[in-house]
């Protein structure tokens, strides 16, 4: 699906848990994701942060959004 | 270790209003001793006992688990260590088997829906659970009871009511005896320096609730990869905690009876030496996953293999577990053979696997959970018939003015069973 | 009923015109049947009749394909048949490719059924077997008895419309769609044997090929994101509470889009996952964990991004077959495209 968008002229980037499938099916903008069942949050940690998580990953996603790239690339999240 | 299964074949199931017993290879059940049993437990509410034998118009929907029943004879341990039993080591000694007989148990179980058994009509052809005997047994939680506590509470009764039963078995004399023995590693080694060395690894789901197996009762996905000897899953060291997409999840009976395993015995000293297993998750964080690849990939060649087969439970994420498998087993040197099953789409058309790498050269389907089948009307259904729109593989209004219902395999209970345990696959 | 009326398409040799010498003739329609087709008319029995052969030089189509093509349609066309053969060419590798041309051609230009049989490594094959019905034959024409025996039954299902078979139950080239089969052994007993072979270095056969993956290049990045439109989606199976559209939870045949106008927070009184693949419990507790409505909405406000498009889009990533989630995308695509988003985050579970 992260293909049919890029193809359509969008800049995308995949936030998801499994990078190497995202690999594989040629996302070019990926960045790692905690679990499957909760991506974007981790329900073992306090509201505020689980919060603090869910930006982080979200501000490497702008990031890599502002990246030019050339091949495949994984952008780590600093929390 | 040395293991002996001895079989008492079961022909039929019928009711009895005296005690529960096994005689000429018919097992009588009285209904009131298993809704008793199960009603033990202060979650289950309700509790419904049917029967559903071979070539019957019956559908049994949706599926929670399947369960062999079984009873230990002499030697160490006891059915399901760490839920039944205690968690002393299996796989020695005799253990007697309702042979042909299954519990199978339904209810409204947790969100979506598992899976469909029918006796007869073409849906019987994609279920191996066509073929056994069923005492069904149908269970409803009391209300507010939470998911987990709901999947824990269905999975316990089953386990009690194949105990139960298996327990009949205990005083009689076998029909047929299989005894399958297993060598530690020299010896192994030793025994046959000329064949080649092989191990099985099996993948156990483990994505979490309604995905998730037991390993002397604890979770799979609470694991490092490890070895297990096969006698021990043989006896009911690994049962299923699964409740989706029921056609390539492993019931319990799938591995009481793993195929892989049996087929590995019969090949044993002839084409191949068979060295171990090892037993290996499907979690759901990246870390975990490269973790236990690892790990599998370092067991393997702990054991000297020069193959594996690899067998899946599930499909998605869990593509990639297998993959990683693969890809790391053979950088060791160590050829693979995997087994997995196919999403590729209702025409066929669509990419099978959600991951895939070149190393993967030699692959056994399950078939292509996809497909589209038509189930006819049954006369009976024993669960709830109007779950079959929302469990995986089933649509909205699926079920036309006549009553058949159109389905993707996938709802057909072990349709494309990952172990090798059924027939279907694909080209 | 009456027969089913087929024309077949053969090259000089098998007309005993000629060999390489006769390769340059031009396309020529006879009635009933010449050369091999003796032998497919037996194995048709009651039910089908090649009614008219269609002869052409391997030569003179190959340097011709094009007009070649267009006389042969004609040919074809102008006795109304229900069914094309082509060959079987065995290893002939300019008959092959003919074969495979010309059926493909006549299968598009009058929607009837058509089947071709060669050698696997005729060039043809690889050309063709994804366009159509290539029966695998032996190579040479020593084993046309052989490739009549596949041909004909696959000829006859064809011609009545009947489901085909898996590749290997039918005898036809692996096209790349899947068909289900019972094999008589279970996967156990296949895979040791294949490990066997394998380990000893014989061959054998993968029940499924792995793919090639396509790739598709990245998008230049966003230059100004403070002026940016944003959108979220998501193949997490994010949906109002009630799944209103009732998205599958597994095998999607549909996708979401959802308005969020207003929304700054998906909370569990309005949304859920309709997704069965992954423990649903965490994302009904709070649906940001998948689709972070609430931080973009920060985001949003404090100036990061220009604003959050006001619909998003949801699919069920579980068991739908990828050709699916395509189309799906595709459309979606479109829409964000029209309405002016400027880049996407797609979150996966």
């Amino acid at each position: 699906m992260v293909k049919e968008i890029e193809r359509a002229g969008l800049p995308v980037v995949h936030v998801c848990t499994v990078t190497p499938i995202s690999m594989t099916v040629g996302a070019n903008r990926i960045v790692p994701a905690i679990a499957i069942p909760h991506p974007l949050g981790n329900p073992a940690l306090s509201k505020e942060e689980e919060l603090h998580i869910r930006r982080c990953i979200c501000e490497t996603a702008l990031k890599a959004l502002q990246t030019e790239v050339t091949e495949q690339t994984i952008f780590d999240v600093k929390y | 270790m040395k293991l002996e299964l001895g079989n008492i074949i079961i022909n039929d199931i019928q009711f009895t209003n005296e005690g529960s017993k096994v005689e000429n290879g018919v097992l009588y059940v009285n209904q009131e001793e298993i809704k008793e049993l199960v009603l033990e437990d202060s979650n289950i509410d309700t509790c419904e006992v049917f029967i559903a034998r071979p070539g019957e118009s019956v559908r049994i929907t949706p599926v929670k688990d399947v369960i062999e029943p079984r009873v230990k004879v002499e030697g160490p341990g006891g059915m399901f260590p760490g839920w039944i039993a205690k968690v002393d080591t299996v796989g020695s000694g005799k253990t007697n088997v309702l042979k042909g007989a299954a519990v199978v148990t339904t209810g409204k179980i947790v969100g979506f829906q598992e899976g469909i058994i029918d006796m007869s009509g073409p849906g019987a052809d994609y279920t191996p659970f066509s073929k056994t005997y069923n005492l069904v047994v149908k269970m409803e939680p009391v209300e507010g009871l939470k998911q987990h506590e709901h999947e824990y509470a269905l999975r316990i009764a089953g386990f009690k009511v194949a105990c139960f039963l298996g327990a009949l078995g205990k005083n009689l004399t076998p029909d047929e005896v299989e005894t399958f023995e297993f060598d530690n590693l020299v010896e192994s080694a030793r025994k046959y320096p000329e064949l080649p060395r092989v191990a099985y690894v099996q993948m156990l789901q483990s994505q979490g609730l309604l995905h998730d197996t037991y390993v002397y009762g604890v979770d799979a996905k609470r694991t490092l990869t490890t070895i297990i000897n096969p006698l021990e899953t043989m006896d009911g060291a690994i049962v299923s905690g699964n409740c989706v997409s029921s056609c390539d999840k492993n019931p319990t009976y799938v591995h009481q009876n793993n195929r892989v395993i049996r087929e590995l015995f019969k090949a044993h000293g002839k084409t191949l030496n068979f060295m171990g297993m090892i037993i290996t998750n499907e979690n759901v964080y990246l870390a975990d996953k490269e973790r236990s690849s690892n790990w599998s990939a370092k067991l393997a060649e702990y054991l000297g293999c020069d193959g594996v087969i690899i067998s899946q439970e599930g499909f998605g994420n869990p593509d990639t577990d297998l993959i990683m498998n693969t890809k790391k087993i053979e950088a060791k040197g160590i050829k693979t053979v995997i087994i997995t099953d196919e999403y590729a789409g209702r025409d066929g058309k669509s990419q099978s696997l959600a991951d895939a790498d070149a190393s993967a050269n030699a692959v056994v389907t399950g078939g292509n959970a996809n497909q589209v089948i038509v189930l006819p009307p049954m006369e009976t259904v024993y669960g709830h018939l109007h779950f079959v729109d929302t469990i995986a593989g089933g649509s909205a209004n699926n079920i036309d003015a006549h009553g058949n219902i159109t389905v993707e395999i996938q709802a057909i209970t072990g349709a494309t069973n990952e172990t090798g345990f059924h027939n279907l696959s694909a080209r | 009923m009456s027969k089913i009326k087929i024309v077949q398409y053969i090259n000089q040799f098998f007309a005993q015109i000629g060999g390489e010498e006769k390769a340059d003739i031009k396309p020529e329609l006879r009635e009933g049947v010449v050369g091999p087709g003796l032998a497919f008319n037996q194995a048709f029995g009651d039910e089908a009749e090649i009614v008219a052969t269609v002869i052409c030089g391997d030569s003179y189509f190959g340097e011709n394909i094009e007009k070649a093509s267009a006389e042969v349609i004609e040919m074809v066309k102008s006795v109304n048949p229900d069914m094309f053969i082509a060959g079987p060419a065995f290893n002939a590798g300019r008959y092959g490719v003919a074969c495979g041309t010309i059926s493909k051609a006549v299968k598009d230009a009058l929607n009837i059924p058509v089947l071709t049989g060669m050698y696997v490594e005729n060039p043809g094959a690889d050309m063709f077997k994804k366009d159509i019905y290539i029966v695998s034959t032996k190579n040479s024409a020593a084993g046309m008895r052989d490739a009549i025996k596949k041909m004909a039954p696959l000829a006859l299902k064809l011609a009545k419309g009947e489901p085909i078979g898996a590749s290997c139950v039918e005898g036809y080239m692996p096209n790349g769609v899947r068909v289900n089969l019972f094999e008589k052994e279970c996967g156990a007993a296949r895979a040791v044997k294949m490990l066997v072979a394998k380990l000893n270095n014989k061959p054998f056969e993968t029940e499924f090929p792995m793919p090639d993956f396509d790739r598709v290049d990245p998008n230049p990045a966003v230059k100004d994101m403070a002026h940016a439109t944003v959108a979220l989606c998501t193949s997490g199976g994010i949906v109002p509470h009630g799944n209103p559209d009732r998205i599958e939870s597994s095998s999607a045949s549909k996708y979401g889009e959802y308005d969020i106008t207003g929304v700054e927070d998906l909370d569990a009184a309005g949304w859920e996952t309709a997704h069965g693949g992954y423990d649903p419990v965490y994302a009904n507790e709070d649906a940001d964990r998948v689709l972070p409505v609430d931080v973009m909405r920060e985001f949003e406000k404090a100036g990061k991004i220009g604003k959050l498009y006001n619909k998003f889009y949801t699919t069920v990533g579980n068991g739908t077959a990828v050709l699916s989630s395509k189309k799906f995308a595709e459309e979606y695509a479109a829409k964000m495209k029209a309405d002016g988003v400027d880049c996407v985050i797609m979150t996966s579970t």
